[in-house]
């Protein structure tokens, strides 16, 4: 049965909580101010914690089961993240306190950037983006504004590998940059010949994902890195996938100019249903200046009876604020706490394992499902879900059918270079076990595409609900809960 | 740890993929710069990060143990229990982004209705499920506006009343527009509450006003004018709402504003030294399309039974790429969450106590001040919400240092982003504040007075 929505739920009169009465003298609004109608549902607090318990009973999530969302990272989010990020000294800090009031967040601040540079090799790093897409802005914002300052006008392209995630353009395009996009070569790589040929004074920058969305590691790497340097542009890494790098390979060390890192990705703090996510970035030492202002650092240095003060810096030729206050800062403790339990050791262990399942669920699987890409992945790999003998079969059905084995699908008809991608991601924290379970699964499925297609075409079938009508939700708009004038909310 | 691997594991699976040991798997990165030395602080156990991170924390001071003033774009709400219970469900925040909705339907169901509480809220027609802040979604807001008149319309109007780092970060977003003005916010067009200055600024090249309700300062000002006035001259209309004081206010929905946005910090979400927080956007009908972030919308299942959707995901960035109407992937879904609990939870007559015990106790807190030699009001005549403006004839640092030794965080500096308002202080007060709280502060002024 469909769960009511609150508004469904509501009974004129009933309360969820009440505040004590004011205690102090009484002073009128203004009349012409004065609200007429306040709409808003009625319930008491059990009918709204059970109402949420019953809906959050139709998510998959992480702690339920394996999520190989390719390019997500669907890492396990350690529950000590929840536990410390929630201390008062972290929740209660106003952003507005004195720095001397809150040198343990200035600190913890201080010593993430610190973390973040050594892990990617960069001179420079700023908590302030609210998540990657963000990160990406403040890339093509400092992009921008570097050729700006150089009197390089005319410098108005951005190169997007045609594999690379939908924000690449769209964040590009926000500063009005014409988007150029970059083949991939037979291997999946970067095709060197096509960068070369766009390599010209007009070149702004390019941005590079590395590891790819097909999961591959650019095998040219230096040589990207080089030409787009030579023509006077910027490379622009999105760190998406740094999850395959950690311990294992520094951006920075290759030339790479500028890098967002997704806290929520790598780093373990939750993806929430779609956020809060985190993106800080990392800048080469030709770029530190450019930087969101403001950036944490020590403001005074200690000696050995003082700890340095931390407090609060501005880079000289900053792009300007890009967000509210300090970032995600909630995010920022759970990242420290994820990075200071992990170590040097511990972060190579993370990629080691993250890129060991991948390429053994690659072989696993390789046999069943075509691999356009047959080579060594890194933390993901990317199939074709379907067959040339079953017409009728897409990667659609595929995702679908794999949710009636309790499974959350991999990230389908991405990227756009292979037909019908299935795109998928099974981190390092999930045992051999999980991995053959979904092995199995998938080819449970390739069989009953060919013994019975129904099955797939009709799936889910064990879901809260099954497959949905998205053009009748396009067409016939509903975005809010229907609440007539009628509806009680006068205030008395 | 984290990594479920046993010896014997890693052994099979290495066997299976056909190398030797895991090195071998990364022979497609240049060997050079293969497995650098990282410079990081040695691993600790989750008992000792437990400590350190008490440790980190115990080295501030905040609302909990300090008597706090401060808002200025941030307040220190109650926050009942039953919010981050939920939140903690790891149903809600171990989950993706809802784009599978046959296991997506409890985060959907409540992005749903957080659309339409915004709605109800804010008095206008759709939602969507968020910006990263109140500061990110008034620079969508411009964009907005912007491309509505395809770029034709050549100037943004933003008082000098809205919060300042609102400005900061339209600006930032903007930089590349060299033909495009943001104007209205200097001292010259000033800050009195009549804005006379600032709509006279209104012309056919205005693509759209954005002011604060209340404002920056807390001032609750009767817009009509304002909002008639850009509408006759074809602009659009942009209100930055305090959402605390809907529980109050007419919304701007009934006064004719085209987009409605502002900071849900407020509603549930904790201090947090300044996020995640949650920024809302919500417009009249006429611009629905024209929306950015993700909408979820109602439709029905292959049963025809009920059910929720992403719809309209044509304008976004995984569909549209550089023709996407926002770069925005991952918004702040959790924090939704949260608003929506809380707003629940409130309900009508939660949200309207809230509202009124802030709106009295900031009018208390004001009057004793006022009392107070060496401090006065700014704007007498003017109503305000959560916050008040106040002068004071000795340096506000001095002051700000006085009250912090007393354990009170007395207020937000205007100095810093207002030179012409050198010496004031911006004063907060939620329904946390007791009566005795401000008596106390005052009391510790007094002192400061004749100390």
């Amino acid at each position: 049965m469909a769960e009511p929505t609150i508004f469904d739920l509501s009974v004129a009169g009933r309360k969820g909580i009440t505040f004590p009465k004011a205690d102090v003298p009484e002073t009128a609004l203004p009349k012409g101010f004065v609200r007429g109608k306040l709409q808003l549902p009625e319930m008491s607090e059990m009918e709204v914690v059970r109402h949420f318990t019953s809906i959050s009973q139709k998510n998959y999530a992480i702690d339920l089961g394996f999520y190989p969302l390719g390019s997500c990272t669907m890492k396990y989010n350690p529950k000590i993240n929840e536990a410390v990020s929630r201390l008062s000294g972290f929740a209660a800090a106003h952003p507005h306190q004195p720095a001397d009031s809150v040198q343990g967040n200035l600190y913890l601040m201080y010593s993430l950037q610190e973390m973040l540079k050594e892990i990617a090799g960069f001179a420079a790093v700023t908590l302030q983006p609210a998540a990657g897409a963000h990160g990406e802005l403040v890339g093509t914002l400092i992009i921008h504004k570097y050729h700006k300052d150089r009197g390089d006008h005319q410098r108005t392209r951005i190169l997007i590998p045609d594999s690379a995630h939908g924000t690449n353009p769209a964040s590009s395009a926000m500063l009005g940059f014409e988007v150029v996009p970059l083949p991939s070569d037979s291997r999946g790589n970067v095709d060197l010949e096509a960068l070369k040929g766009l390599c010209d004074d007009r070149l702004a920058g390019l941005m590079f994902t590395n590891p790819n969305t097909l999961g591959l590691f650019d095998e040219n790497v230096c040589e990207v890195v080089k030409t787009v340097h030579e023509a006077g542009g910027l490379v622009y890494g999105d760190g998406a996938n740094m999850n395959a790098l950690l311990g294992v390979f520094r951006p920075g060390d290759v030339g790479i100019d500028i890098l967002h890192f997704n806290l929520h990705k790598t780093f373990s703090t939750p993806h929430g249903g779609g956020g809060p996510g985190s993106g800080p970035v990392a800048v080469a030492k030709h770029l530190v200046d450019y930087l969101p202002d403001p950036l944490v650092g020590i403001v005074e240095e200690g000696d050995e009876e003082n700890a340095p003060l931390y407090g609060f810096i501005h880079p000289a030729k900053s792009i300007g604020r890009i967000k509210s206050f300090n970032g995600h800062f909630g995010m920022h403790v759970r990242a420290f706490t994820y990075i200071s339990m992990l170590g040097k050791e511990g972060l190579r262990d993370v990629a080691e394992k993250a890129v060991l399942n991948a390429n053994y669920m690659q072989q696993k699987l390789k046999g069943t499902y075509t691999l356009p890409y047959d080579r060594r992945c890194m933390h993901e790999f990317v199939l074709e879900g379907f067959w040339k003998d079953v017409p009728g079969i897409h990667a659609l059905d595929i995702a679908k059918r794999l949710m009636d084995y309790d499974f959350h699908p991999p990230t389908n008809y991405f990227p756009l270079i292979v037909h019908e991608a299935l795109m998928i991601e099974p981190t390092e924290t999930e045992t051999k076990e999980t991995l053959d379970r979904f092995v199995e699964a998938m080819q449970k499925i390739a069989e009953e595409a060919r013994t019975n297609p129904e099955l797939l075409h009709d799936a889910p079938h064990n879901t809260p609900v099954r497959r949905c009508d998205e053009l009748k939700a396009a067409k016939d708009l509903v975005l809010c809960c229907y609440v007539g004038d009628d509806w009680p909310g006068e205030i008395v | 740890m984290f990594t479920p691997h046993t010896k014997h594991d890693v052994e099979v699976m290495l066997e299976s993929i056909g190398v030797g040991k895991i090195e071998d798997l990364f022979q497609e990165i240049p060997a050079q710069f293969r497995y650098p030395d990282l410079n990081l602080p040695p691993r600790l156990t989750e008992m000792e990060a437990a400590a350190e991170l008490e440790s980190i924390a115990s080295a501030n001071a905040t609302t909990k143990e300090l008597l706090s003033f401060l808002g200025a774009g941030a307040y220190d709400h109650y926050i009942p229990a039953a919010v981050d219970n939920l939140l903690q469900r790891g149903e809600f925040y171990t989950a993706y982004t809802p784009y599978q909705p046959e296991i997506s339907q409890g985060t959907l169901q409540a992005i749903f209705e957080f659309q339409s509480l915004i709605c109800k809220l804010t008095g206008m027609d759709v939602s969507n499920a968020s910006h990263y802040d109140g500061a990110t979604a008034a620079a969508e807001a411009v964009i907005l506006a912007y491309g509505h008149f395809r770029n034709k319309r050549k100037k943004v109007l933003v008082s000098r009343a809205v919060n300042p780092q609102y400005r900061q970060v339209i600006r930032t977003y903007m930089q590349a527009e060299t033909t495009l003005q943001i104007i209205g916010d200097d001292p010259e067009t000033g800050i009195e509450p009549d804005m006379q200055k600032f709509i006279a600024k209104i012309d056919h090249d205005t693509a759209l006003v954005m002011v604060q309700y209340p404002d920056f300062f807390g001032r609750i000002i009767d817009y009509t004018q304002l909002i008639e006035t850009a509408h006759q001259f074809g602009a659009l209309v942009a209100v930055a709402v305090n959402p605390t004081a809907m529980g109050l206010l007419t919304p701007p929905g009934e006064i004719g504003a085209d987009i409605a946005f502002g900071e849900g910090q407020s509603l549930g979400i904790p201090l947090s030294y300044g996020g995640p927080y949650l920024g809302f956007f919500a417009v009249k009908d006429a611009l629905l399309r024209k929306l950015a972030g993700r909408l979820v919308g109602e439709t029905v299942d292959a049963d025809g039974k009920l059910a929720y959707v992403l719809t309209l995901t044509a304008r976004e960035q995984h569909i549209r790429r550089e023709k996407a109407s926002s770069n925005i992937c991952s918004n702040q879904g959790l924090m939704t969450l949260a608003a929506t609990i809380y707003m629940s939870l409130l309900g009508k007559h939660g949200f309207q106590q809230v509202a009124n015990l802030c709106y009295q106790k900031a009018h208390f807190a004001a009057d004793q001040l006022s009392g107070i030699d060496g401090f006065s009001l700014v704007d007498e005549w003017t109503p305000f919400f959560h916050e008040f403006m106040v002068k004071c004839d000795e340096p506000v640092e001095e002051v700000l240092e006085h009250l912090l030794q007393h354990n009170i965080l007395g207020g937000y500096d205007l100095g810093q982003d207002y030179p012409e308002l050198k010496n004031h202080l911006l004063l907060a007060v939620t329904e946390k504040i007791k009566r005795e709280d401000i008596e106390y502060l005052c009391a510790v002024l007094q002192e400061e007075n004749h100390g």
